[in-house]
């Protein structure tokens, strides 16, 4: 399947994050890019997404969708935040955590 | 069945298909009704979910086709190999009932109040958010400078045709044509390049506001064309529906 972008996954980061995430900045733990989520690169492959810096190719983020549940790896990310917004306690998180 | 919106999370709904009207040979745009609706903004898409009988289903994004204001539309190009599209293209009607949940999306939406001048280049269908931010320029009376070049792959696949060759003061429209050209044609033919965006785009130094939405390899395409040209990449935002599409 072709590539997509992270605007095609906001309904699916609103579920795990219970807000808008598109506009949030990531930095990619492999190489630094920072850029949004948005600009991020989403390959969709049921029952799970990746998506990869757009810089360096490295996996950031894998979400993979359960019956009632979604399972999350953050792991690539040094960082996803939202500097703009006064936000929940998801507002400038490290990875390390794995959100359900 | 609950109904009542948990905030901060987006909720499943079922809107009544309100008209289908046809847009080309391969584009319809579906009115609908949904119960709940928080409004949207600019550029947004929302989630259509459809469910088989063995409850195999299947979810799509789709942008909105109107203006914050408006009832909720999305336009929709059948993908012949596709899994949805085909039903909403052609066997949707009027008075069906859709499952939806949105508006999604925070990045790829413009307010009047960002300003501009406007750069929108749209690949395809790709134009579907563009035309919902051309609206929300009108209808807010927003003065802000827009220009638009649109790829299609030819003139009876161009969206909105009629609305488009209406717009008047601030929007400067132009066309290219990739597949083949009527006769006559005085616009643009082929894909875009680096020649094109530096004669229809707006110079660097008017620090223009750019929204490229289309098939990934024209949004790569564009978007590097413009930061070539000295525009800000902050300021060049990208929408990706995947697929090469021939624009």
């Amino acid at each position: 399947m072709d590539a997509v972008d992270g605007n095609a996954i906001g309904g699916l980061l609103i579920d795990v994050f219970g807000t808008e995430m598109t506009a949030a900045s990531s930095t990619c733990a492999t190489c630094g890019a920072r850029r949004p989520v948005a600009e991020l690169v989403v390959y969709r492959r049921s029952p799970g997404t990746v998506v990869r810096c757009r810089t360096c190719g490295s996996v950031l983020m894998v979400l993979v969708r359960r019956t009632d549940m979604t399972g999350v790896d953050l792991s690539g990310l040094a960082s996803l935040s939202q500097p703009d917004r006064p936000l929940s306690r998801w507002a400038g998180f490290r990875t390390g955590l794995h959100a359900e | 069945m609950e109904t009542t919106a948990v905030r901060g999370r987006l909720t499943w709904q079922v809107a009544t298909v309100a008209s289908v009207t046809p847009e080309t040979a391969s584009v319809v745009t579906i009115e609908l009704d949904p119960p709940h609706w928080p409004g949207h903004r600019a550029g947004q898409h929302l989630d259509v979910r459809l469910t088989a009988e063995d409850g195999y289903t299947a979810e799509r994004e789709y942008s909105i086709a109107s203006a914050p204001g408006e009832p909720v539309a999305i336009t929709v190009e059948r993908l012949d190999d596709g899994e949805v599209s085909p039903y909403l293209t052609g066997e949707l009607r009027a008075g069906d009932e859709l499952e939806l949940r949105g508006p999604v999306g925070g990045y790829f939406v413009w307010e009047p109040g960002e300003g501009g001048p406007l750069m929108l280049l749209a690949g395809g269908s790709g134009i579907v958010p563009l035309r919902s931010i051309l609206r929300h320029r009108l209808r807010t009376g927003s003065d802000v400078p827009a220009c638009l070049l649109y790829s299609s792959r030819s003139w009876e696949d161009v969206i909105y045709r009629d609305e488009l060759g209406q717009h008047g003061d601030g929007v400067q429209v132009s066309y290219t044509l990739t597949r083949g050209q009527p006769a006559g044609w005085t616009g643009h033919a082929g894909r875009i390049d680096s020649v094109l965006l530096a004669e229809v785009a707006w110079p660097a130094e008017a620090n223009p506001l750019a929204y490229i939405c289309g098939p990934t390899s024209f949004v790569e395409t564009a978007a590097a064309g413009l930061v070539g040209l000295g525009y800000s990449p902050e300021r060049v935002r990208t929408e990706r529906f995947g697929g090469t599409g021939g624009h």
